[in-house]
């Protein structure tokens, strides 16, 4: 998913994350997972682009900044 | 669910029976009548072996909607609940494990296992895989021809795997692996089914028991030290979340690499282009492969704990809801000409894996695997070959997961 405007930012629900690693495979640039549990680690919440259609808990989107 | 009959123009007034058969000629291929209820809607009531009449879901769209939906429970406690055998539904009464069990009781039983199965961790773990794949292929080469290579490569490889992660030995396979047959048939009766989990559990238990005297390096000492010894579950929880992951571990890799390597034999320039090694194209390959084979063939199955509408129908709470994935992954709507083996494709918004918070946890482990077991099999063995004719191979179609029960191979 491309982003809409300069100010949309990466949101990530960390609490809902299931820890599939989807995003990571996807985005690596983005998205890393916590070792402990495998949630989801935010790296840059101002990419280009990523694929949040790729997360099976839904939890990854845009948001105005 | 009470209603006998699906009315409307055009519709059939018998309730089709789920699951249905596949087409002699065409093993590879979802079940003809499931292919004419995907062209004709999204979701029907079809029939079980109980008499009970939930939601199919055809579409992948909807079937990807619904399984992300916190409407659509995986409680098997929950009334409406459609099991796919009665053996299932009395082995659930022993093992309800966080697959069956919705948020939050889901989620914290699933984060105390999740560490080992990161990107990062399974990237960490390929040599070791490269390796154990390596020796069976040495031991395939220095033995006598024909071999089924069910048994001495696509069923050892995943359980050596697993046996090192969850810290299983690996000399007592025979044991679990005869287990994990019953607990994966259909026909298995109610009887057999529970008592092949109750040895299973006995025997996990006694070894998280022995973890926490003596721990290792290994996801079952994880648990002993980090959640038994600590009150967060018993010693029973643990061995019970230890059955699920190592039957899962060996019946699903084990016939993707049997399943997928006969697949590709029928397709010559495929299993070339694997053999020249691209990790890049291998990777696509197995997403590719994922999809086309949709080894768990029976649909992932929820019931409904609210009225939703969907597809210009509504399920209602209660109803037993099935998303039949076999069919999903074949929808034109979203995979160009979805019948065709094709490496190529970008095949990686398939649900072989499900979708939802309940999507396979071994995934990454299962793409590695299947990644090195392909990427190196037809390298090493460049000729490789059915040593059968194609037409006796015997395919599970009694199994709640797909696959061959054998596949005799010489080169």
């Amino acid at each position: 998913m491309v982003k809409g405007g300069n100010a949309m930012k990466v949101t990530v629900d960390r609490e809902l994350c299931v820890g599939s690693g989807q995003c990571v495979l996807s985005t690596a640039q983005v998205f890393d997972q916590r070792d402990e549990d495998g949630a989801v680690v935010l790296l840059d919440d101002e990419p280009p682009w990523f694929a949040p259609f790729r997360c099976p808990a839904v939890i990854a989107g845009w948001r105005n900044s | 669910m009470s209603t006998d009959t699906t009315t409307g123009p055009g519709r059939p007034t018998e309730i089709p029976y789920y699951p249905m058969e596949r087409s002699a000629g065409c093993p590879f291929d979802p079940p003809p009548e499931l292919r004419d209820l995907q062209a004709r809607t999204p979701l029907t009531k079809v029939r079980l072996w109980d008499g009970s009449t939930p939601w199919l879901v055809t579409r992948y769209a909807e079937q990807r909607a619904l399984l992300a939906d916190p409407r659509i429970s995986a409680d098997t406690t929950r009334p409406g609940y459609p099991f796919a055998t009665a053996g299932i539904r009395e082995r659930r009464k022993i093992a309800q494990t966080f697959i069956s069990m919705d948020d939050p009781g889901h989620a914290r039983l699933r984060r105390m296992v999740t560490a080992p199965f990161t990107v990062r961790r399974i990237e960490a773990l390929r040599p070791a895989v490269q390796r154990i794949v390596d020796r069976l292929i040495d031991d395939m080469l220095a033995g006598p021809r024909p071999v089924d290579l069910v048994q001495a490569f696509a069923l050892p490889a995943p359980s050596l795997v697993i046996c090192e992660l969850l810290g299983v030995p690996y000399a007592d396979h025979d044991f679990f692996q005869s287990c994990g047959k019953v607990l994966v048939n259909r026909d298995t009766s109610p009887r057999d089914q529970e008592r092949a989990q109750n040895s299973l559990t006995d025997y996990l238990e006694r070894l998280v028991e022995d973890k926490q005297a003596h721990p290792g390096d290994d996801l079952l000492s994880r648990l002993a030290v980090g959640q038994v010894a600590t009150g967060a579950l018993s010693r029973r929880e643990a061995a019970l979340m230890s059955t699920l992951l190592l039957v899962a571990g060996h019946e699903t890799t084990a016939n993707m690499i049997a399943l997928g390597t006969l697949a590709l034999l029928r397709d010559p320039v495929q299993l070339g282009e694997l053999r020249d090694g691209d990790p890049a194209l291998i990777a696509g390959a197995v997403e590719e492969l994922l999809r086309y084979l949709t080894i768990v063939h029976t649909g992932r199955r929820r019931v409904a704990v609210a009225d939703i509408e969907i597809g210009g129908q509504v399920i209602r709470a209660g109803d037993g809801v099935i998303l039949a994935s076999e069919i999903g992954n074949r929808d034109t709507e979203v995979f160009d000409h979805p019948d065709r083996l094709d490496g190529h494709r970008d095949a990686h918004g398939h649900m072989a894996f499900g979708f939802g918070v309940h999507q396979c946890l071994g995934q990454n482990l299962a793409r590695m695997e299947l990644q090195v077991a392909y990427g190196t099999l037809y390298r090493r063995i460049p000729d490789l070959r059915l040593a059968v004719d194609a037409a006796q191979v015997r395919f599970k179609h009694d199994g709640l997961i797909y696959g061959v029960y054998e596949l005799p191979v010489t080169w």
